[in-house]
């Protein structure tokens, strides 16, 4: 299963990265777009290209890492994200 | 489903873009008559949009160069670099944009885009870290994509941000690789540069400049920005391009670094395409002599697009946070910017209409250029036009900000 995309239930740390995803997300888009684990970030936010990567600009601001652009292609969904960033902090640390 | 049904939203796009009668995308010049006049669906235009910094392309010596060679060597060398396409002129304009540069070694590829696309990829290997400014060129971020290192973007223009995220790195190995560029070609504001190479100085990175834009310029020389922010010892790789400034097409690297020829074997968006042909290579060569013996072009261009930016500024326009030959527009939303652009047109002026995705901060802008040849006049009528347009769009308020700031004055208002 791929580390990132597979579909293992989230562990509460990824869930806790996730809440902050999710906030910083917020100031992105529109107020009231519902967003889910399964929040698809380009196809259902109406995100283009630019938006995503300052998107993850933020991200990398928040949490203090780098988030390599090249690294990102797999990332789909709120879920794929959340267990990426998590990976990243961890060996930042 | 259509193979293009991807395309959809873009589809869409285009559809609304063409309302207005004129699709920005689908401009065709029936004619040009010189680097500042041309014909549009049969209405003389202005042209305030062609990069065309130092009005070279039709320069009596670059046509005349050309035309002897096209005579001599033929129309094309159907051959790559590294084949049967390396002509004497080619090795020659490498010398000579070299010795232009006071740099040991140059590289000509066959467009700008490709100069990009086969420096960075090839420099950038599988452990190296390449850091970009985030509103870099296409193909800057092509480049990337074809490259196998790591890829970071830094804000904008932001030397402690850029800093900040090559310390994130902390000792993992690999070469840090900054890019910029010298103008940005939306808003034609310059790069920090003196603050970039004190970033690379002390991480120990390597830096790119694209002097795309800046080339022939900026500069005392017209080395570009480069030389203007006296940071030259400290940039180890300039890209630039013959489009803009040369007024041809084709795109080059210099450096000083021991070992820099090694990319003509390399570089693969240089090994596996057709050579530049060698009329092309001889008008370069001959535009390129030109700058050399005449820096007037480079201080005309300068004046130029100051004249254009404090015209528009004082009529009231928001524009880019500096005067350079290229003057950004901003506008309010994307269908007035569409509206605007097409009643320019036929106002007989054309400018570049610039959207987003392509925009940074997602802003619409009429993107304007001026060029080393436009008279004091012509620029005059182009701020009236688009002044004209500004208001009746209500872009702009009827009185002049200048108008406004002398009746706050008068009146001991603060400043708007």
């Amino acid at each position: 299963m791929h580390p990132i995309t597979g579909w293992g239930k989230l562990t509460q740390r990824q869930e806790a990265i996730r809440a902050q995803i999710i906030e910083v997300l917020g100031a992105m888009i529109p107020a009231g777009v519902p967003v889910s684990d399964k929040t698809r970030i380009a196809r259902d936010l109406g995100l283009d290209s630019v938006a995503i990567m300052d998107f993850v600009m933020e991200l990398e601001e928040r949490f203090d890492i780098l988030i390599p652009l090249d690294q990102i292609a797999d990332v789909e969904t709120i879920r794929d994200l959340s267990k990426a960033v998590e990976v990243l902090v961890r060996d930042a640390a | 489903m259509s193979i293009f049904a991807k395309f959809e939203d873009i589809q869409k796009t285009l559809a609304g873009l063409s309302q207005t009668g004129q699709n920005p995308l689908d401009v065709r010049f029936d004619e040009i008559r010189s680097p500042v006049e041309g014909f549009v669906g049969g209405r003389r235009v202005l042209l305030f949009g062609t990069s065309n910094y130092l009005g070279l392309t039709f320069d009596a010596d670059c046509i005349e160069a050309g035309v002897q060679m096209l005579r001599r060597s033929g129309t094309g060398t159907t051959g790559s670099r590294i084949a049967n396409g390396t002509y004497a002129g080619h090795a020659s304009l490498e010398q000579q944009l070299a010795q232009f540069y006071g740099k040991r070694s140059a590289m000509v590829f066959s467009t700008g885009y490709q100069a990009n696309l086969g420096l960075i990829s090839a420099l950038a290997g599988r452990d190296d870290h390449l850091f970009i400014d985030a509103d870099s060129h296409a193909s800057i971020y092509d480049a990337c994509r074809l490259s196998s290192a790591e890829i970071i973007r830094f804000r904008h223009n932001d030397a402690d941000d850029l800093a900040r995220r090559i310390g994130r790195l902390k000792d993992r190995p690999g070469c840090r690789i900054i890019v910029t560029e010298g103008i940005y070609s939306m808003l034609g504001d310059t790069a920090p540069l003196r603050e970039i190479a004190a970033v690379k100085r002390e991480t120990g990175s390597y830096l790119i400049v694209d002097e795309a834009h800046s080339m022939g310029v900026l500069g005392a020389r017209g080395r570009g920005l480069c030389e203007a922010a006296d940071v030259e010892a400290d940039v180890d790789f300039v890209v630039g391009t013959f489009s803009k400034s040369l007024g041809a097409v084709g795109g080059f690297a210099v450096s000083d670094l021991e070992g820099f020829d090694i990319l003509r074997v390399a570089a693969r968006p240089y090994m596996f395409t057709a050579s530049l042909p060698p009329s092309i290579v001889a008008t370069v060569s001959a535009a390129l002599t030109r700058i050399q013996r005449d820096g007037s072009l480079g201080a005309r261009v300068r004046a130029n697009g100051q004249r254009l930016y404090d015209g528009l500024k004082n009529a009231g326009f928001a524009l880019g946070p500096q005067p350079n030959p290229v003057v950004a527009v901003k506008m309010p939303d994307r269908d007035t910017a569409v509206t605007f652009w097409k009643q320019l047109l036929d106002e007989g002026i054309y400018l570049n209409l610039a959207l987003p995705p392509a925009t940074p901060a997602s802003m619409a802008l009429l993107r304007s250029s001026v060029n080393a040849l436009h008279t004091d006049e012509q620029i005059d009528c182009a701020i009236a036009a688009i002044s004209r347009v500004g208001m009746r769009l209500g872009v702009i308020n009827a009185a002049p900000a200048k108008q406004r700031a002398e009746r706050a004055e008068k009146l001991a208002l603060p400043a708007e």
